[in-house]
């Protein structure tokens, strides 16, 4: 408490740097919020087609129930098999006409009868889709395989891409933040020379006075850490509605609170250690 | 008590500063250190607070080896002895009320701390000026703020360097009356001063310095003095009988 009245001071009586100092941990802050969303999201779209079946096989016309159930007893039994779901003609119908319910000329033109039945699989692990394709493409009763182990391939290695990027970028704005702080700190320090040696004369202890200067880089961090948070969640939940529009189908938005909050107590704690840690460097450098 | 014992400092320069020079101070003197400037007063006092080291030496404040002190108890010795500076050292941008309970808030006494500040400004009557700041007070309020911050822990000694320089005649007294007060009240003072006309008037222990030397301890004098008066006495009574 004694500190933080100290601290407080200090931030008080010098408006400028502390303004600096928070613009820089809000705009790194920002980027991190941003980058949170960005996994969120990418996460949930490969969560998605990961989910959706991965390989999908369609009988010719004449295959019988028995061959069918035969077939998929058969794959049932490998243990590599995460989910299986036969579509029936009239299913598939239905699926269409869901799909094209804005086009009638399309629904005229289609019967149940042109449909092929088929089978939606899912496996456990996604390198077992070739050998479960394979084993259905050996099968009499199959017309054709048809799998999405190139989307999700695609889309897992830009989602990489995408987290290699935003760490980067976060390491980089990190670094630039310790170091501004360093360097504020370090002014601060400077022009506190007088005080810090009439304190030290009149018995104070190191830390009682680097303490103040800690606590003044832990508070940068942590309003830095809340604007940031709070300016790109306000943008996220505004832009939820368009969002949710561009994305028809996949279920990203909205985003639970849950994860929003779970992100600010992230950014609090790296806001805390990213603070400290600077302001603890530029007073040991400082502060001899 | 302080005891410097032989003690000599020599600066960078290779100058001497101090030069074998051994003074004792018992518990509630009030003694003065005189001298031209540059004699070596200032060196004592920033010794005996261990702001420095000494070349030769050892200095002794109550039980504390000031010289082997560990750096971890240097802010204890700080806390037992108060100092006024020369130069007062009071926080510009602090009111007088932060800047004396600034000790308290240092050693982490917070409890009736508001209540001590208050008392000690009202003993060296400041109590008026608390809002103010250093900037608003005239040199003597300054000295005054100065030795209430000095004296908010209640410390065992006192050290007042040029505590009256640059003030008028009545307002030096005035200072030198406070001290004179807290020195009754059990607190050791030992107050640097070049102001002659002050120690004049005073019954106070003088030690005079002179390029880092003590050239005059009137305590010795006046023991001396004791002495030869009571061998006079003896030898008048022998010879009556």
């Amino acid at each position: 408490m004694r500190y933080t009245k100290t601290t407080w001071r200090n931030i008080r009586r010098s408006p400028y740097q502390a303004f600096a100092a928070i613009l820089i941990m809000t705009l790194t802050f920002l980027a991190i919020s941003f980058f949170g969303f960005l996994l969120y999201g990418s996460s949930a779209v490969v969560d998605f087609f990961e989910s959706r079946p991965q390989v999908t096989a369609f009988f010719k016309s004449e295959t019988k129930q028995t061959e069918i159930n035969a077939l998929e007893n058969s794959l049932q039994s490998t243990g590599k098999i995460a989910s299986i779901k036969y579509v029936s003609k009239e299913e598939a119908l239905k699926i269409y006409k869901q799909q094209n319910k804005n086009d009638p000329l399309l629904l005229d033109l289609v019967t149940a009868d042109i449909l092929p039945a088929s089978l939606e699989i899912s496996t456990i692990k996604i390198e077992d889709l070739n050998t479960v394709s394979e084993t259905l493409k050996t099968s009499s009763a199959i017309q054709e395989v048809v799998f999405q182990k190139d989307v999700i391939a695609t889309l897992t290695s830009w989602t990489n891409v995408v987290r290699k990027i935003g760490i980067a970028l976060i390491f980089v704005l990190s670094l630039v933040s310790v170091f501004i702080i360093i360097t504020i700190t370090g002014i601060k320090i400077s022009q506190k020379k007088e005080d810090i040696e009439i304190m030290t004369l009149i018995g104070a202890t190191r830390w009682h006075i680097r303490w103040p200067f800690v606590f003044e880089g832990v508070f940068y961090g942590v309003i830095g850490a809340i604007i940031g948070w709070a300016f790109s969640s306000t943008l996220i939940l505004y832009s939820t509605p368009f969002l949710a529009d561009f994305m028809r189908g996949i279920p990203v938005f909205p985003i639970p609170m849950l994860f929003y909050f779970s992100l600010l107590g992230g950014e609090l704690l790296l806001a805390i250690i990213l603070g400290a840690f600077s302001s603890f460097l530029a007073v040991l450098r400082y502060l001899k | 008590m302080i005891k410097l014992d032989k003690v000599s400092k020599r600066f960078g320069t290779g100058v001497f500063g101090l030069s074998n020079v051994s003074l004792t101070v018992n518990k509630g003197e009030f003694v003065f250190l005189v001298g031209p400037s540059g004699s070596g007063k200032t060196s004592i006092f920033r010794l005996i607070i261990r702001e420095t080291l000494p070349t030769e030496g050892t200095i002794f404040v109550n039980d504390w080896d000031v010289v082997k002190l560990p750096n971890s108890q240097i802010p204890h010795l700080r806390k037992k002895v108060g100092m006024v500076f020369q130069d007062l050292k009071l926080l510009a941008d602090r009111t007088i009320f932060e800047n004396v309970i600034l000790p308290l808030e240092i050693a982490g006494m917070l409890d009736d701390a508001k209540k001590r500040v208050d008392d000690v400004l009202q003993q060296v009557g400041l109590e008026s000026h608390k809002e103010k700041f250093p900037i608003q007070l005239s040199g003597g309020e300054l000295q005054r703020a100065a030795i209430a911050r000095a004296l908010v822990l209640s410390p065992d000694i006192l050290l007042a360097d040029e505590a009256t320089g640059n003030l008028d005649m009545n307002t030096s007294w005035e200072i030198i009356k406070l001290l004179s007060d807290i020195n009754e009240r059990g607190t050791t003072v030992l107050m640097a001063t070049h102001n002659l006309d002050i120690i004049k008037n005073l019954q106070k222990r003088v030690v005079e310095l002179e390029k880092g030397h003590v050239v005059k301890d009137s305590h010795h004098k006046k023991a001396e003095h004791a002495h030869t008066e009571k061998q006079t006495e003896h030898k008048e009574e022998k010879e009556s009988k």
